[in-house]
């Protein structure tokens, strides 16, 4: 295997100074915004989105990557220093994190997640470079019948992990791959659902519907809840873990890596279930399952190391197959399209040191940022100190002018209105958003394929079964729907995904 | 009472939504020819979509009036905050060429601001005043972003 081959000429990118800085300031800026509460990775790399237009694609993807994993570090910040998740993967932090921190080991606690997060890091980085090339030559012998079947399988999948009954994320999925057929039809050119409207042409943009609905939406929604800050005031100090600590964490850092690191490669899988899982294993496997809830460092080291781990191989199914398994990877696609680049199998053969710089990056990404955030850990704690009232306008401002770049016009900002009451809508009839916005983006792929794969077989359906990998492939998702189905599943479900 | 009641509101309320949706897409899709499933025309996907979601609505309704599903209220929308946030946006992108990016964020942060149950003048001046700073350093000297500045008429 030429793996260390491809990871020198992965570093040899991520190392210049231009690239080096960019990732920098990625989690500079990532965590910084990651860590106000109520703004995730997706909000945040939505806003931050258009300052990378102007950047050469390997230096924009870099400094995307370090925004992604820098606001879920902050996320992290906020999970275990003020009880608030940053985001959906640090709901399970919350639970020990904070109550670490109101005993007074709140250093500890970030320590623990970042150096459990460095470990899940360093081996998510090998796992996806050892995995790309035999999944990129695999990606190569797909058809479009296989294609069609391995969408399927993601979006099933990415609807069994949203909240919320079963049913409705899968129509959610569909209501988003409906919203994707605005636009030129790529086949015979018709205009579909674009009313003469030409800004419709080339179909509905995937940033003004995720700001509209991640960000201002969810802005609407802060403002009801008049919650207050329960800070820890007192001061962060010893961030060191004792030597029973650390005897503690290892073993629950090295499973929760293993984990994470094999169910960010799911299609619909990722960070948040990476996180839940791991929780749920250490639980399991503790000897004393009591002190969890009340400050247990396996509950932070486990989880931490798994979403961590999981945040990086999800970029795996994005880079060899071009399908990406959770909305920010769906939004990374968004990104990608800017600056001309097809997400898939060619991307690698193609583009080597796009390819290995930026996996090399996510490396160098993590380290900056256990750099960045273990001095640094009193002035984003400050940060939050800052009053909503102040914030969500800065929210807006930098939403609206991210929305307003995307083509210099203020069509999007329109869009991004109509998504804002939509998205509201959304919140208050407790539908999940995640699986519209995966429907969204993959569903022209889905329907190209399924209409070449139907020209192919001239027109018989039974060509999905009789291709064994799609048929394969289809059989997990149907697997996947009828477990979900099963009532004993489906209470654990809910419970699990639960906030 | 005679008939079924709505028990769940909330699913009700999604699946109308989702049926809702269905209809309009499908209706509208009539207009683009369907082909044939060996050689699709641009009609034949969204009405197969259409379809789908058209049961899953019906679905969805139809588990919000059994006996067995759990009561829900809708929950009540704040429209005056919506208003706000929505218009503020609007008002950014009406204003943005006439006014330019310092007078359309000044209405953006103003109005927003008003969304807020904390709202005092000053605070929204102020913050109006940063912010205004803070962008036109960072999107128009530092990014070079293509943005009118000033108001149309100074020019």
């Amino acid at each position: 295997m030429d793996l260390f081959q491809n990871l020198a000429i992965g570093f040899s990118t991520a190392a210049q100074p231009a690239n080096l800085l960019y990732a920098f300031l990625g989690c500079l800026l990532g965590t910084l915004i990651g860590v106000l509460p109520g703004l995730g990775p997706l909000a945040t790399i939505a806003m931050l989105l258009p300052i990378t237009y102007a950047l050469p694609p390997e230096a924009a993807l870099i400094m995307l990557a370090g925004i992604y994993y820098g606001a879920q570090y902050g996320g992290s910040t906020t999970a275990i220093v003020v009880n608030l998740p940053g985001e959906s993967s640090s709901v399970i932090t919350t639970i020990d994190g904070y109550q670490m921190a109101k005993q007074g080991r709140a250093g500890v606690a970030l320590s623990t997640a970042a150096i459990g997060s460095f470990f899940a890091g360093c081996v998510a980085t090998l796992a996806l470079a050892a995995l790309a090339g035999p999944l990129t030559a695999a990606a190569l012998l797909f058809g479009p019948k296989e294609f069609f079947a391995l969408m399927i399988l993601g979006l099933i999948l990415a609807s069994v992990l949203s909240s919320g009954p079963f049913i409705e994320g899968v129509g959610m999925v569909v209501l988003g791959m409906l919203l994707s057929l605005v636009g030129t039809d790529l086949s015979t050119g018709t205009q579909r659902f674009a009313f003469g409207i030409p800004q419709l042409f080339d179909g509905l943009d995937f940033v003004p519907l995720a700001m509209g609905i991640f960000g201002f939406a969810e802005i609407v929604k802060n403002l009801e809840q008049d919650d207050k800050l329960s800070l820890v005031t007192q001061k962060i100090a010893n961030l060191f873990p004792t030597r029973d600590d650390f005897r503690r964490m290892v073993p629950a850092m090295l499973r929760g890596t293993a984990l994470g690191t094999l169910l960010g490669v799911l299609p619909g899988g990722g960070a948040v279930l990476s996180s839940f899982a791991s929780y749920t294993l250490e639980k399991k496997l503790s000897k004393h399952p009591e002190q969890f809830g009340k400050g247990a460092i396996e509950g932070v080291a486990g989880p931490e190391s798994a979403n961590n781990a999981g945040a990086q191989t999800s970029f795996i199914p994005l880079l060899t197959l071009g399908v990406p398994s959770n909305v920010v990877m769906a939004l990374m696609v968004g990104a990608m399209n800017i600056h001309n680049i097809q997400p898939g199998p060619e991307v690698m053969t193609k583009n080597p040191t796009l390819f290995w710089g930026l996996i090399a990056s996510m490396w160098v990404g993590n380290l900056m940022l256990l750099i960045l955030n273990l001095p640094l850990v009193g002035l984003w704690v400050k940060l939050l100190t800052i009053p909503y009232r102040y914030l969500f306008p800065a929210i807006m401002v930098f939403c609206s002018i991210g929305v307003y770049s995307i083509n210099g016009g203020t069509f999007e900002v329109y869009e991004a209105a109509v998504f804002c009451v939509f998205g509201y809508a959304l919140i208050k009839l407790q539908l999940p958003a995640a699986p519209l916005l995966l429907g969204l983006v993959l569903g022209p792929a889905i329907e190209e394929n399924f209409r070449r794969a139907m020209v192919l077989s001239r027109g018989d359906v039974s060509v999905f079964l009789t291709s064994p990998l799609s048929a394969t492939l289809l059989a997990a998702a149907a697997i996947a729907v009828i477990l979900i189905m099963l009532p004993t599943i489906r209470t654990r479900r809910e419970e699990a995904l639960q906030e | 009472m005679t008939g079924p009641t709505i028990r769940d509101q909330r699913a009700f309320a999604s699946g109308a939504l989702f049926l809702a949706f269905a209809i309009f897409f499908f209706v509208t899709a009539l207009n683009y020819p369907a082909g044939t499933a060996a050689r699709m025309g641009p009609g034949y996907f969204p009405r197969l979509l259409a379809i789908v979601l058209a049961a899953i609505g019906l679905a969805v309704m139809l588990g919000a009036v059994r006996r067995t599903a759990e009561r829900q209220a809708l929950r009540r929308w704040d429209v005056k905050g919506l208003a706000w946030v929505t218009g503020s946006v609007i008002l950014f992108a009406v204003l943005l060429f006439p006014l330019g990016l310092v007078g359309s964020l000044f209405v953006l942060i103003v109005v927003s601001s008003k969304a807020s149950s904390e709202f005092t003048w000053k605070g929204a001046l102020a913050n109006a005043a940063v912010l205004i700073a803070l962008c036109l350093l960072v999107f128009v000297y530092g990014l070079g972003l293509q943005l009118p500045v000033w108001p149309a008429l100074l020019n």
